[in-house]
């Protein structure tokens, strides 16, 4: 199996201190890992790491060659100006980023594989409608369209279901599954432990530091879920510098 | 008075009327699409900031050269340049936020900038720094403003799919390896050009007033980057326009009169303009069936 992103002793963090604490391990390309724990235990300084918004503060980070525009990241707080006078189709025709670029043209395929994208998140029809008049749920939608067309090996949600109702977080679920399907690399910050026992082979729990990561049933059992609630720790103004740091 | 003598004559008669009109014209086109790009960054208080920016590069070259608009622009081009790089590095690599980054430079730049004006005593020329004088433009200075209403459009078009998306969703185009930051600073430049062109008509004073006023009246009238950018060159030009004729007939300074001629289509704008206006909230319309 090829490994996608290999971490070995990765520290991430904000001003020195500690988001994520010396994580070990891998993420094999095809594989659907949901990324667990409470809040404040890292998860999104993590994807911000994989992705390399983020730089390790300690150990080693390797992507194996992806580039940045191999891989589709939805954040958990977009920074979308959701008042902005664009159309649901100009946002979805940005997933077509690698081929358009700042200056390339959109031709009629590009356009013609942008309304297949909202039918297949159920917006048929939404395309001229701007950004502004939609629902949370909607304009979700629309995110997940612009994913499908960027068309990367490896997809990285933050919550991507966090106030989004019930049908659409079904929906959207199945086009994660057909990701999966389609052999891309998907891994997902989510709270929902049930749907994560549904739908997630593999499940990496953290808080802070790593507590288990392996298949979903294996990971999600009461003691470590315990063992996660007890290490959510806070941010500490004097820590000391951490002594398990390999000089 | 009859229509043509009201509306036409003085440009036909003087021909710095004339060169006045195309003036207001070129910085039309040019202020219109970036005061629009502003007001949608929320930056509009930005394009204040450095329009006073401006000033000392402009005294500055004012010492060297005189009245030499050239040196003049040049001087200011820098100053201006120089508070929006440095005001964006800070935003950039510090957790400052790029608003009062901008202020601290601004008001460095506009104290040095009244400290040179104010060791020079009180010279005639460099009030027409303050105020412009949109109806003494000659040839140098009308080819400047042309030329740069010239780059800004055609720049615009070059990077306008950049600078939109780095506004929309500036995390995709840093999740994608766009390059948010030269988007960004090549935006400031427009802005800090525009500025330029404007003081040599309205002065430092007024220049941002055509191209932030437009802007914000278009936001009642459009819904789009391209119909707000067009709306809002129209609202400027048709400023320009009455504001050259307000002064004419009434004898009153160019500068403040176009801007206070934007002004009033704002205000008019807020009030009854069909997005969003007064008139639509308080005066809505029976709601529609889907």
């Amino acid at each position: 199996m090829t490994v996608v992103f290999s971490l070995s002793d990765v520290t991430l963090g904000y001003d020195r201190h500690p988001a994520v604490h010396h994580l070990t391990g891998s993420f094999l390309a095809g594989s659907l890992t949901a990324v667990v724990g409470p809040n404040g235990s890292g998860k999104s300084t993590l994807l911000k790491g994989l992705i390399g918004l983020l730089s390790p503060l300690d150990g080693r980070l390797e992507r194996n060659g992806l580039h940045r525009r191999d891989i589709a990241y939805l954040p958990q707080q977009a920074e979308i100006d959701r008042s902005f006078p664009i159309s649901v189709m100009e946002t979805v025709l940005l997933g077509h980023w690698r081929k358009i670029g700042l200056f390339r043209p959109v031709t009629r395929t590009l356009r013609r594989q942008a309304e297949e994208a909202l039918v297949a998140v159920g917006l048929d029809g939404f395309g001229r409608r701007p950004i502004a008049s939609l629902s949370a749920g909607q304009f979700q939608r629309v995110l997940f369209a612009r994913m499908l067309l960027q068309d990367c090996p490896v997809v990285l949600l933050d919550e991507p279901f966090t106030a989004i109702d019930a049908k659409t977080t079904a929906d959207l679920l199945a086009v994660v599954t057909r990701w999966h399907g389609e052999r891309r690399t998907v891994i997902a910050v989510l709270h929902d432990l049930d749907q994560v026992r549904e739908n997630f082979p593999d499940t990496l729990l953290i808080s802070r530091e790593p507590i288990a990561w392996g298949s979903t049933a294996e990971v999600l059992r009461a003691e470590h879920l315990f063992q996660a609630r007890q290490m959510a720790e806070a941010w500490d103004d004097r820590a000391e510098i951490c002594r398990r740091s390999v000089v | 008075m009859d229509p043509y003598a009201a509306l036409i004559q003085p440009f036909v008669e003087f021909e710095f009327m004339r060169r006045a009109l195309v003036a207001c014209l070129a910085l039309s086109l040019g202020c219109g699409p970036v005061g629009v790009l502003l007001v949608l960054r929320r930056m509009s208080l930005v394009g204040d900031a450095l329009s006073h920016a401006v000033l000392p590069g402009a005294a500055i070259g004012f010492i060297i050269a005189g009245l030499s608009l050239v040196v003049m622009s040049f001087g200011g081009f820098i100053a201006g340049l120089a508070v929006a790089v440095l005001s964006g590095l800070v935003a950039r690599v510090t957790p400052q936020r790029e608003d009062a980054s901008f202020a601290a430079f601004y008001l460095i730049s506009l104290a040095l900038g009244v400290l040179i004006v104010s060791t020079r005593g009180s010279n005639v020329d460099l009030m027409h720094v303050l105020f412009g004088t949109i109806l003494a433009v000659d040839d140098a200075s009308l080819q400047l403003v042309v030329s740069i209403a010239t780059l800004t459009l055609v720049i615009l078009a070059v990077i306008g799919r950049g600078l939109i998306i780095e506004c929309f969703d500036p995390g995709f185009l840093r999740a994608v390896g766009g390059p948010g930051a030269a988007l960004h600073f090549a935006f400031l430049m427009l802005v800090v050009m525009n500025l330029v062109a404007g003081f040599h008509a309205l002065g430092t004073l007024m220049a941002v007033g055509l191209m932030m006023l437009p802007a914000a009246a278009a936001r009642f009238w459009a819904g789009q980057v391209a119909t707000l950018a067009a709306t809002s060159s129209a609202i400027a030009f048709a400023a320009g326009y009455a504001g050259l004729l307000l002064s004419y007939h009434a004898s009153l300074p160019s500068g403040p009169a176009i801007i206070l001629i934007a002004g009033g289509i704002y205000i008019v704008s807020v009030a009854a303009g069909p997005r969003g206006s007064l008139r639509t909230r308080f005066l809505p319309r029976r709601h529609l069936e889907a």
